[in-house]
């Protein structure tokens, strides 16, 4: 089975900071993938680059950025305008077939059809949040690369994202999401990558993770930060 | 392109605040400056105090002078307020009421008549330093006028002694006998008398006196353009080097409608272009929806395009008011046109520079206000050094290029149009380039 994603090579630097360093890997659809690491290890960094918001120093990835929905960790949506405006001006941009149809299922998907016609303002930090995923699913896009997607949600506004999120991937997305919630990660993700100081430390299943770091209590944050410290990586000697 | 616009017009259809403030200000601005240039100093308020007995004249040669007359001459250049005495013209000065008085004392016809004596005039200021200023000023043009005027007629005067003198007659020169004979006439009468005359001394005598009239004569015909000259020693003949001259109040026009079209092309493009970034949908767009050109262009033309409506119909709008030609607003269009988007260019370079709405809005109007100020500079008020850099500084941003563009559409002043529009292209790819630098990063 071909990947319906590959990432290879791919470094970003910002004049002598380098943030990302010749990450590579592949990712089959239907697949979800979880980016793990401490703060500053380039994970928003790496699904910028996938989705195309940046240009890479290096490397290369294998889909055009608009076969790629991305929705960035902090909302990026016209607050002026309603969810349903914002939802049909990126399905017209995306030339989506039938942009009206497409605002539907986004509302009807997102649960916010009855808050179409609200300007985007006016809505809680979790209804943006599912508003700026939505705007990432608008042309029903084969790769989804989501940063942080969970991060100002509440227990049950989590919830009922990962219950979309599932079902599309269970329809054949490819999901690449970031996140510091390791047991979301460890929950719904399918692989972990691991980053640390921009570069690729592990790419494998949860399962996998835990057994290298030889823990046996099941707790994934425990088993990263074990793994970070025999990396040897300034996070895992912090914790240390 | 098209739902970008779409987008955007909504957005601004929705911040009624923001659009009022962008169309409001700048044109409160422009119409302060152009009332400030427009507008001729103040008269200012003077109490009269004229002590001299009505019909009073001065003699200057055989020729009376009415001193009111040049009284009034006082009185046109300042808003004159009549009063008694110099009591009430004290109280006058002291409570505010005028910024000064005059007073013309009783004398001054004896003293310019006896011409020993000068004429005196009392001046009365109150204590504020800029008023007095104003007030001197005028009275001092004032003054010197009065005095071209006496000066004038003591010329004209003495001219026509001269010619009483010269050609004889009934002169009406007081104590000079009837049917004097001119001094140009003692010449030709000489020379009757001493032809007749046997040679001796007495003919010698007499050849000796008829050289003199006949040079003495010849001399006082010089003396009266001497005279002249003297009067009014420098006269002033005007010459424009090149274009023509544009009415004060025109200009100021052009002045007002080039700072609305920079006000609300800088802040409409600055602020549309920060409002992507600060709304962090800059990166979602510039991912292949978008191109970040066409982002730029969008913005710049949609500043541009308001611009131009809202600057189009203030100067539809005063040109009821002010003389415009009409038949020139062909070319007001593309003045306006060329200027808008030399200002929408740097609208965009502000706004892709600031990351922030609030930041990208006061850069504009901190870079737009003293651009305006600089490019009224005129080149006498300062330094040759220091001109020369405001020069370099008017050049690089477009205020200065449009307000000579927007000139000679609307006046037909120099530089031509031509020039000034090519200047404002170079400008808008300038700014254009330098807006898609400052948008290399989406983030």
């Amino acid at each position: 089975m071909s990947p319906v994603l590959s990432v290879s090579g791919l470094a970003k630097s910002y004049g002598e900071l380098e943030a990302l360093g010749g990450v590579g890997f592949d990712v089959e659809a239907g697949e979800t993938v979880a980016v793990i690491g401490p703060n500053g290890a380039g994970k928003t960094t790496l699904l910028s680059l996938v989705a195309g918001s940046q240009a890479p120093s290096a490397g290369s990835v294998s889909r055009d950025p608009r076969d790629v929905g991305w929705a960035p960790q902090q909302t990026a949506l016209y607050s002026k305008l309603s969810v349903s405006e914002n939802l049909e001006l990126f399905a017209r941009l995306e030339k989506v077939a039938d942009p009206a149809a497409a605002v539907q299922r986004m509302l009807a998907q997102t649960g916010l059809a009855g808050r179409a016609d609200e300007p985007v303002a006016n809505l809680s930090g979790g209804n943006r949040q599912r508003v700026n995923v939505a705007l990432g699913l608008i042309a029903d896009p084969p790769v989804l690369a989501l940063d942080e997607p969970s991060a100002s949600l509440d227990p049950g506004q989590r919830e009922r994202l990962w219950e979309f999120l599932d079902a599309l991937t269970d329809a054949g997305t490819a999901l690449v999401f970031s996140t510091h919630h390791l047991s979301e990660a460890h929950r719904h993700a399918d692989r972990l990558l691991v980053l640390a100081d921009g570069r690729l430390l592990f790419d494998g299943t949860p399962a996998r993770l835990l057994a290298e770091a030889d823990d046996a209590s099941g707790d994934l944050e425990h088993a990263l930060v074990c793994f970070l410290r025999e990396q040897g990586t300034p996070a895992g000697r912090a914790e240390a | 392109m098209r739902w970008l616009l779409r987008k955007d017009l909504l957005i601004l259809r929705r911040s009624r605040l923001l659009v009022a403030l962008l169309v409001l200000y700048p044109v409160a601005i422009a119409l302060l400056i152009g009332f400030a240039i427009s507008r001729s100093p103040a008269r200012p308020r003077v109490a009269i105090v004229d002590q001299t007995p009505a019909g009073e004249t001065v003699k200057v040669g055989s020729e009376r002078v009415n001193v009111s007359q040049y009284a009034k001459q006082l009185f046109n250049q300042v808003d004159a307020v009549n009063v008694a005495t110099r009591e009430q013209a004290i109280a006058k000065v002291r409570s505010g009421e005028v910024s000064a008085a005059v007073v013309i004392p009783a004398n001054i016809a004896a003293r310019l008549s006896s011409a020993t004596q000068q004429a005196q005039l009392e001046v009365l200021y109150n204590g504020n330093a800029l008023e007095q200023s104003l007030v001197q000023s005028s009275l001092d043009s004032a003054i010197a006028q009065a005095n071209l005027g006496f000066s004038e007629q003591i010329q004209q005067a003495a001219a026509k002694a001269i010619a009483a003198l010269l050609q004889g007659g009934n002169a009406g020169i007081l104590g000079a006998p009837e049917n004097l004979v001119g001094l140009s006439e003692i010449p030709g009468k000489l020379s009757a008398i001493i032809a007749r005359q046997p040679p001796g001394h007495t003919r010698t005598e007499l050849e000796r006196i008829a050289a003199f009239a006949g040079f003495a004569a010849q001399n006082l015909t010089v003396s009266k353009q001497v005279l002249a000259t003297i009067s009014q020693p420098i006269s002033v003949k005007t010459s424009l080097l090149k274009g023509r001259r544009t009415p004060l109040n025109t200009f100021a026009v052009v002045v007002a409608v080039t700072v609305s079209l920079m006000f609300v092309c800088v802040l409409l493009a600055a602020g549309g272009v920060a409002l992507e970034r600060e709304e962090r949908v800059l990166g979602r767009l510039v991912r292949g929806l978008v191109s970040r050109e066409a982002l730029l262009a969008e913005k710049g033309l949609l500043a541009a395009g308001c611009a131009f409506v809202v600057t189009l119909a203030m100067l539809a709008g005063v040109g009821a008011f002010v003389p415009l030609n009409w038949g020139r607003s062909g070319l007001w269009l593309l003045a306006l046109a060329f200027g808008a988007l030399a200002f929408g260019a740097l609208g965009v370079a502000i706004g892709a520079l600031a990351r922030e709405v609030r930041a990208a809005s006061l850069l504009a109007f901190l870079m737009s206000l003293p651009l305006a100020f600089l490019a009224l500079v005129p080149s006498g008020s300062v330094s040759s050094g220091f001109y020369a850099i405001i020069s370099a500084v008017s050049f690089v941003f477009p205020f200065k290029a449009a307000l000579q563009a927007l000139d000679a559409a609307v006046n037909g002043a120099s530089p031509a149009l031509g020039p000034s529009l090519a200047h404002l292209a170079v400008l808008t790819v300038f700014f254009g380039a330098l807006a898609r630098a400052g948008l290399r990063r989406a983030d």
